[in-house]
């Protein structure tokens, strides 16, 4: 238990590429004048090309709206969002795959969304379908895949996009713990294989220490950003690692302080 | 391995003013680096498990449960509506001109075998309502697409569309024989009358029911405006356009058997409803009795070979058709 283990993925730190997304004082808030339901309030973030940032936060910290802003399925009140590789992919907490396709064609109607010619298909399908380690579900209707292997398919859908940005919205947290486990392990070594950028949204400290470079926490109605930590625990970690359970222990405690300020007196 | 030791603050007032960021430079053991390479195929195999774990085989039906539990029940049903049938024949409820036994009705019906006519008169009145639906699948549908996808549109003459429905296909023909006379047209348009409103109302409906995710990642996927219609909006209202189709038929073959019943001409050929028409002018109660059992029989046999195989089709590759057990 001596030698160092020094951080092997690239520092966003260091990154001179601009950022893969950018988040200039973004507000977002509903309601009939714009203003009486606010959600999202100044957030300023910096995503780097090929990093990995876990958005933390209890209910009603707009998250989903926050991802639905960088997605561009939504417009911010005021603000500006940048996302210079063109649009992101999106993954949901429901794997939101087609009923009517089989997995396999899931994945090539996104690639034909983007513009692949169809001979180029079938191969770049079989070839993401083998990354999220389900080279024989081509064929597989959706219905008969397990939880994890839809959400593995999804993560192949959205990989289908060649986005330079991927959002998921809590993609795991329907899942068995064990399975989840798994996941965590896969999308690990794919987002370092790819090396795409991952905003990971989520309300659980320990997937956001075990996964994220970055945690970024935030706090309830409205969503500010009320605290970043960066980690640089070596991949691949495991949720039960020391380092990660200390450390969600620390994001824990101020994330309890973040839900008690709202207490009604 | 105690978190003193291991967590290492280097913490630094980042950029951003509302937020500090914290460094957590770990040295962590060392068997953590040789485990990493082994981890991945771990991952592997344990997801493969898992994969294995919760994938169910869907088993098929075997062909003598299907037979037991799906053909013989109507049958024994048909039997028994038979057999009262003969007994009441047999026990002079009404006149024998009145109410003929079964075996009659058959001899009329083979009787008009005989004669030839048989398959021309279904042919007549099946070609009909197949071109007559397939018109109405034509109208139907964009009107449907406008009514679901377009707010006015639909404010406008969504309830009407339901409204058409209660209308009894009959009440048109009188309509439509003083428009188009003793006509084709006036049998189409009455057959138009009756299928469209329900192709479109069942397109509404199936629109209505997805589920807003499928909309929401066929968007972020990049399908939109006409794209989005027809990769993604169309196949997932399709369980509900279905059944809109399997009632526009039902409705185009009654409407069908109204207009040609009423508006009938010897210049418009023989359907099924003139020689019901034809039947009733001769009291010729098997002949009335016979053609009936023709038109349940071409409304069953479309519903059975045609609308029934493809809904399961539609249902079954969803995963929405549960074998009961």
């Amino acid at each position: 238990m001596a030698s160092v283990v020094t951080d092997q993925l690239p520092s966003p730190v260091l990154a001179t590429e601009p950022p893969a997304v950018t988040l200039d004082h973004v507000s977002k808030s509903f309601g009939r004048t714009g203003a009486e339901h606010p959600v999202l309030d100044d957030i300023s973030l910096s995503v780097a090309p090929g990093e990995f940032v876990c958005l933390l936060g209890a209910s009603g910290c707009g998250k989903s709206t926050l991802l639905n802003l960088v997605a561009g399925l939504d417009r911010p009140s005021s603000g500006s969002i940048e996302v210079p590789g063109g649009r992101a992919a999106l993954m949901f907490q429901e794997h939101a795959l087609f009923p009517w396709l089989t997995a396999g064609q899931n994945i090539e109607l996104a690639l034909r969304l983007r513009g692949l010619p169809r001979a180029e298909r079938r191969a770049e399908a079989e070839r993401l379908l083998a990354l999220v380690r389900l080279g024989g579900a081509h064929r597989k209707r959706v219905h008969e895949l397990s939880g994890g292997m839809r959400q593995r398919v999804a993560l192949a859908r959205a990989l289908a996009q060649d986005a330079k940005v991927l959002l998921m919205d809590e993609p795991f947290a329907a899942l068995d713990a064990i399975t989840r486990d798994v996941l965590h392990e896969e999308l690990t070594r794919i987002w370092a294989e790819t090396n795409i950028s991952v905003v990971f949204v989520t309300h659980n400290v320990r997937e956001a220490v075990r996964l994220a470079q970055r945690v970024v926490l935030l706090s309830s109605r409205p969503g500010r950003i009320a605290r970043e930590w960066r980690i640089d625990l070596p991949q691949p970690r495991r949720i039960e690692d020391a380092a990660v359970a200390d450390l969600s222990i620390e994001i824990t405690d101020q994330l309890r302080g973040e839900i008690r300020r709202h207490v009604q007196h | 391995m105690s978190s003193t030791e291991q967590l290492t603050e280097v913490a630094t007032e980042a950029a951003e003013p509302t937020a500090d960021v914290k460094s957590t430079d770990v040295k962590s053991a060392d068997a953590a680096a040789a485990t990493a390479s082994g981890a991945a195929d771990d991952a592997a195999a344990l997801g493969a498990g898992l994969d294995a774990l919760e994938t169910q085989a869907v088993e098929r039906t075997p062909l003598r449960t299907i037979l037991v539990s799906k053909v013989v029940p109507p049958l024994v049903a048909i039997a028994l509506v038979l057999l009262l049938w003969q007994l009441a024949y047999a026990a002079h409820i009404k006149r024998p001109d009145l109410l003929p036994s079964p075996l009659d009705v058959w001899n009329s019906l083979y009787n008009q075998w005989l004669e030839g006519t048989i398959l021309g008169t279904i042919w007549t009145s099946l070609s009909r309502g197949a071109l007559g639906f397939l018109a109405s699948v034509v109208l139907g549908t964009p009107l449907g697409l406008l009514v679901a996808k377009v707010k006015p549109v639909r404010a406008a003459i969504g309830p009407i569309l339901s409204g058409l429905q209660s209308i009894p296909s009959v009440a048109w023909v009188p309509a439509a024989v003083i428009w188009f006379g003793l006509s084709n047209a006036t049998i189409y348009a009455v057959v138009l009358l009756g299928a469209v409103p329900s192709i479109a109302n069942g397109l509404v409906a199936g629109v209505d029911q997805i589920q807003p995710l499928y909309l929401r990642a066929g968007r972020t996927l990049g399908a939109t405006g006409l794209r989005g219609v027809w990769f993604v909006l169309l196949p997932a209202a399709l369980p509900g356009y279905l059944a809109g189709l399997k009632q526009g038929w039902a409705f185009a073959w009654r409407s069908l058997m109204a207009a040609e019943l009423i508006a009938s001409s010897p210049a418009l050929g023989l359907g099924l409803g003139q020689s019901l028409e034809n039947a009733r002018e001769v009291q010729d109660m098997p002949g009335v009795l016979s053609t009936i059992l023709l038109i349940l029989l071409v409304g069953i046999g479309i519903e059975l070979l045609i609308f029934a195989p493809l809904e399961r089709r539609v249902l079954r590759s969803r995963g929405l058709l549960v074998a009961r057990r």
